[in-house]
């Protein structure tokens, strides 16, 4: 405790930590410390459910006043891609808790590679987020008020996005990491110049991180090709033109053998049909459609592919509600990235010792309960049957 | 026992303490201290207070007369939405919790800050930007006219500043956040040595229950707001009729925060009170546990009653019947507390000062603001009386009559504590009398305006009314000067007071252990553990006129009380 | 099964990193197994009324896996496991008194001319 000559310190008190190394001034012992952070962490994640759970609610009531529009909207998500997406944080989740436990043990070198494999599975998962919205938002599958379903896929406009055959909205989401990328890696190539090596060290793990987004775009393009005649997001290649088409139609025969042929074939046969409604309105759009291999068949919707005019007038309400879940629940992976970032920084300057590894345990605590979350959006919102 | 020296330096006036071991602006902006940031806070509320209390006035100025053109329907429509929304989320949910509690808390459990000093100036910083947001609708010049309450569907669809304000109420609600969570936190795992949970001050107790509804209510405002901005904004159709959304929704996820957001508001001001009526008694507190407990249990069943606001909105009969059966059951823990302070009184050595004026100012109008919650959680009456004046009498009785005086008593009993300075006690019980008379000239009317049939919420009214909304009009003037008389006694005190002794009242809470104003680390030695009502504990010290625990005493220089009692 | 070496302080208990591979797959065979049941279930003849609760019971088997090994909880002391668990109590409050009224006014919101405003009947 304090005693009575400790005036002296008054002058620099806004350090918080006067005696002992990370030892705050206010508390008697590392445990009263770790005990209090662990409680403010578990308390805070008390706030995150809650904060959640409006969602929840919002979800449950439509679900139940509405089946028949959750019933509709399912089959415009790729389940498969839900299915990737957790197993990529369920993985970071491992790395995370392999990381609390390398702090534990004061093995600094092990925590930061744990924490840079977390953070690298972070971004994936938002790549592979980024190729599902921008997926959607093709399609015109929007919230309520701007919901406009048309099965078409703008051609591309992007210098960009011609040459690779991606969405514009594609490359848009790609421009602020892209722009991160190349910033961690000049400024790392600087800082290595004038002998900041730790610094150097830690922007290029930045770097990094930032190009597992690009990683998570690249499987989520070709997870969402390879599994194209199994869901109703065929229409839904992200690749709007021939020769990536092709590819996913190969990868498709492949890995997909075992699936019903006809259904294949169904998929491919209202690719050529489009949506008749929106034939005049789009022609430029849906010249794609004529390029790709059709026998011609008349206009037909099938289960996954339902004719726009047949649908609930609200399901858009669904889409909303999916933005609104998954929005939020990506915003809570970018904060998670920042606080893993200022972990791998303190990993780096070896700040973990077997009495004070505190700040790890409480930010893999939150990594884990974004992945918690993340277990039940999965079959909330892709596994409707 | 130990020597005169010792004694001199643990309870007599020190050289530094936490106001002046360090200056300059910048060692308040960014200081970690838990009683500046209470300082701050203190500050920050009371601005919030005038400001909300000239909206106050200029509406009971517009209502002087029937057929006022004062103020066009538009800005009386503002006005009120503002006066609301700026006393309920900047002044009274910040006030009690976030500038005594701050104070307080820390020192009645022995600790030389809140468990995370940090969060504590975050959540100070997070409340002036709430703040600003909040009153950006008037500065974007589009103003608010949708209630503090934002129901949809007509805040979707006014051109007002809702978006403004409502991020200002969610930033606002992140500030209480942190000022729970860091109190739960705190009082969980700093207590002094062996200081069990049934050692505590019945504040902290109030504090602790209060923390548990902000951790747990506040996040559900966080996700409502969002969603009302992004229908705003995108129109998503969760809550706006037009795209198939459901507008009474709205109204659940508002008042299953906001209800409880109504004990966030009374229940640390009971503990205020607790405080005050057992010291001024100078007797120990009478059913301890009960009144701990009655405040854990109202902040538990808080969360069951929120239905009671939307008995007119079409929810179901089931629903109805459980939600005001649940609001009666309120009642029972309030009452325990008041008859437990009513029996702390009785044979007590009652001093009639500042803060035991405001605090059976506090039973009183509490008592009537508790009451007249039953006459409105009855189906029956709430049909005829929904939406009218009573309604409103009803929170201001418990909002005002409770929390904003007992926040006044609070601040006086403290105030000596925080500056070292003792405060003029004849001005202070005219500006007393002064809140009480004028508080009870505004509300009483009311009642019976409401219980005739007089509707919240209209610019104009009826003639047979004026009388009533003129004694209205003059009580709410009467208590803004009492307000103003209250501030300026305090203010003058803390900077021309004359000088204070540690311990003036022969109170045994730990705070009163350390000097007036504290040390910078709250105590310069590990107060002795007292029993928080147990007053012969402390006994007399001529030789620094104060009272100091029995442990320091000098056996030969002691009275058991300083006769007669001086404050 | 957290080992727990006399040089460690007694707040921090590493887990193993068998039991943490363990957990993980665990969770990546039950996440395996709820695509599975929702792609290829109804074809194997499970009644579709089934799918989503059998849905919700292995999320719930996945969260408290990840609870108690990966978050420490079963390490943890009981006081942060009932905070954390009463949250759970109040989401629930939430959801069911909210969905016990709603149904109640939802042919008013069916009724409601989104066209016509000024012809809004809100009686029943």
């Amino acid at each position: 405790m304090a005693v009575a000559d400790s005036h002296d310190t008054h002058d620099d008190h806004h350090d918080l930590y006067d005696h002992g190394e990370f030892i705050a001034h206010h508390f008697d012992s590392a445990e009263q410390q770790f005990d209090s952070g662990k409680l403010g962490i578990w308390l805070f994640l008390v706030t995150e459910i809650l904060f959640f759970s409006g969602l929840f609610v919002a979800y449950t009531l439509y679900r139940t006043n509405h089946p028949e529009v959750f019933e509709q909207a399912h089959v415009f998500l790729n389940k498969y891609l839900g299915g990737l997406n957790t197993i990529v944080l369920l993985f970071s989740s491992l790395t995370m808790a392999l990381g609390v436990r390398s702090a534990q043990l004061g093995r600094n070198k092990n925590c930061s590679v744990y924490i840079l494999i977390t953070m690298v599975c972070a971004t994936m998962f938002l790549g592979v987020k980024a190729v599902e919205y921008s997926h959607k938002w093709d399609m015109g599958i929007l919230v309520r008020s701007s919901f406009d379903l048309t099965y078409t896929h703008p051609t591309p406009t992007t210098e960009i996005g011609k040459s690779l055959h991606i969405s514009d909205y594609l490359v848009y989401l790609c421009i602020v990491p892209a722009l991160l990328f190349a910033g961690f890696v000049v400024a790392s190539a600087i800082s290595k110049l004038i002998n900041k090596n730790m610094l150097a060290k830690f922007l290029m793990a930045m770097a990094i991180t930032v190009s597992g987004y690009f990683l998570g775009v690249c499987i989520g393009i070709i997870f969402m090709s390879a599994t194209d005649a199994e869901t109703g997001s065929s229409h839904a290649s992200v690749i709007a033109e021939q020769p990536l088409m092709l590819l996913a139609s190969t990868q498709d025969d492949h890995s997909d053998g075992d699936h019903d042929e006809a259904d294949h074939d169904k998929a491919d046969h209202d690719k050529a049909a489009g949506d008749p409604s929106h034939d005049g309105e789009h022609s430029d759009n849906e010249e794609h459609f004529g390029a790709h291999p059709a026998d011609g068949g008349e206009a037909s919707f099938d289960d996954h592919h339902p004719d726009p005019s047949t649908l609930d007038r609200d399901i858009g309400i669904f889409f909303s509600i999916y933005y609104c879940m998954t929005g939020l629940h990506a915003i809570h992976i970018i904060g998670g990235i920042i606080a893993l970032g200022w972990l791998y920084w303190r990993s780096l300057l070896g700040h973990w010792r077997t009495d004070y590894f505190g700040p790890v345990d409480y930010v893999g605590l939150y990594w884990h309960l974004v992945d918690l979350i993340w277990i039940y959006l999965f079959p909330l919102l892709y596994l409707i049957d | 026992m130990v020597d005169a020296n010792t004694r001199q330096k643990l309870f007599g006036t020190p050289e530094t303490n936490f106001l002046n071991c360090s200056k300059g602006w910048k060692s308040w902006a960014f200081t970690l201290d838990h009683k500046r940031i209470g300082i701050m806070y203190l500050i920050g509320v009371t601005v919030a207070l005038f400001l909300a209390g000239i909206f106050a006035l200029v509406l009971r100025s517009h209502l002087f007369t029937f057929d006022s053109t004062m103020l066009s329907d538009d800005m009386y429509n503002q006005m009120f939405t503002l006066h609301g929304a700026v006393m309920v989320f900047s002044f009274i949910i910040p006030s009690i919790p976030a500038a005594l509690g701050n104070i307080v808390l820390p020192m009645m459990l022995g600790a030389k800050d809140v468990a995370f000093p940090r969060m504590n100036l975050a959540s100070f910083y997070l409340w002036i930007i709430g703040t600003g947001c909040l009153l950006g609708a008037i500065l974007s010049g589009k103003g608010l006219d949708t209630g503090w309450t934002f129901y949809t569907p007509y805040s979707i669809d006014t051109n007002t500043g809702v978006i403004y304000a409502t991020f200002g109420a969610f930033i606002l609600g992140f500030s209480s956040i942190f000022t729970g969570l860091n109190f739960l936190v705190t009082v969980n795992t700093m207590r002094a040595k062996d200081q069990g949970w049934f050692k505590l001050p019945l504040f902290v107790w109030s504090l602790y229950a209060t923390a548990i509804i902000q951790v747990l209510a506040t996040p559900v405002l966080g996700i409502t707001l969002l969603m009302l901005i992004a229908e705003k904004t995108l129109h998503i159709g969760i809550f706006d009729p037009k795209y198939g959304g459901d507008p009474v929704l709205f109204q659940h996820f508002f008042w299953f925060y906001s209800h409880p957001a109504v004990y966030i508001m009374i229940l640390p001001a009971m503990g205020v009170i607790s405080e005050l009526i057992s010291v001024y008694s100078q007797k120990r507190i009478f059913g301890y546990s009960f009144i701990a407990f009655s405040s854990v249990a109202i902040a538990l069943l808080g969360f069951l009653v929120w239905g009671h606001h939307m008995f007119t909105s079409g929810q179901s009969l089931v629903v109805t019947l459980i939600f005001s059966a649940i609001t009666f059951t309120v009642a029972i823990p309030s009452a325990v507390k008041v008859f437990n302070w009513l029996a702390t009184l009785y044979k007590g050595s009652i001093l009639l000062n500042t803060p035991m004026c405001y605090a059976l100012s506090f039973i009183f109008l509490f008592g009537i603001g508790g009451l007249t919650g039953l006459f409105l959680g009855a189906l029956s009456t709430d049909i005829h009386l929904h939406d009218t004046y009573f309604v409103v009498a009803h929170f201001h009785f418990v909002m005002v009559g409770g929390t904003l005086t007992a926040l006044l008593g609070g601040v006086f009993h403290w105030w000596p504590k925080i500056w070292g300075r003792m405060y003029n006690d004849f001005l202070g019980r005219v500006g007393c009398f002064l809140v009480f008379s004028g508080f009870n000239l505004t509300f009483f009317p009311q009642f019976v305006m409401g219980s005739r049939g007089m509707p919240r919420r209209y610019a104009s009214y009826d003639p047979e009314f004026q009388a009533f909304h003129q004694l209205s009009t003059v009580g709410a003037f009467v208590l803004g000067i009492g307000i103003l008389l209250s501030f300026v006694v305090l203010v003058y005190a803390a900077f021309r007071g004359p000088r204070c002794s540690s311990n003036p009242f022969r109170a045994a809470s730990l705070e009163w252990q350390s000097s007036s104003p504290p040390d910078f680390h709250n105590f310069i030695q590990t107060p002795v553990l007292t029993d928080p009502y147990d007053f012969e504990s402390q006994v007399y010290d001529e030789e620094l006129d104060t009272y100091i625990p029995r442990e320091f005493a000098n056996p030969d220089k002691v009275a058991p009380r300083k006769e007669p009692v001086h404050h | 099964m957290s080992e727990h070496n006399e040089d460690l302080p007694a707040f921090c208990h590493p887990v193993s990193t068998k039991l943490l591979f363990g957990v993980f797959f665990g969770l990546i065979g039950l996440t395996i197994l709820t695509v599975a049941t929702s792609a290829l279930g109804t074809g194997l003849g499970m009644p579709p009324a089934f799918a989503f609760p059998l849905a919700m019971v292995i999320a719930t088997i996945k969260a408290f896996l990840v609870c108690a090994f990966f978050m420490h909880m079963y390490w943890d002391k009981s006081f942060n496991v009932l905070a954390f668990l009463s949250s759970l109590l109040f989401v629930t409050l939430f959801i069911g008194m909210t969905m016990m009224d709603t149904g109640e006014y939802q042919p008013t919101i069916e009724a409601f001319d989104r066209n016509n405003l000024a012809n809004v009947d809100v009686s029943e």
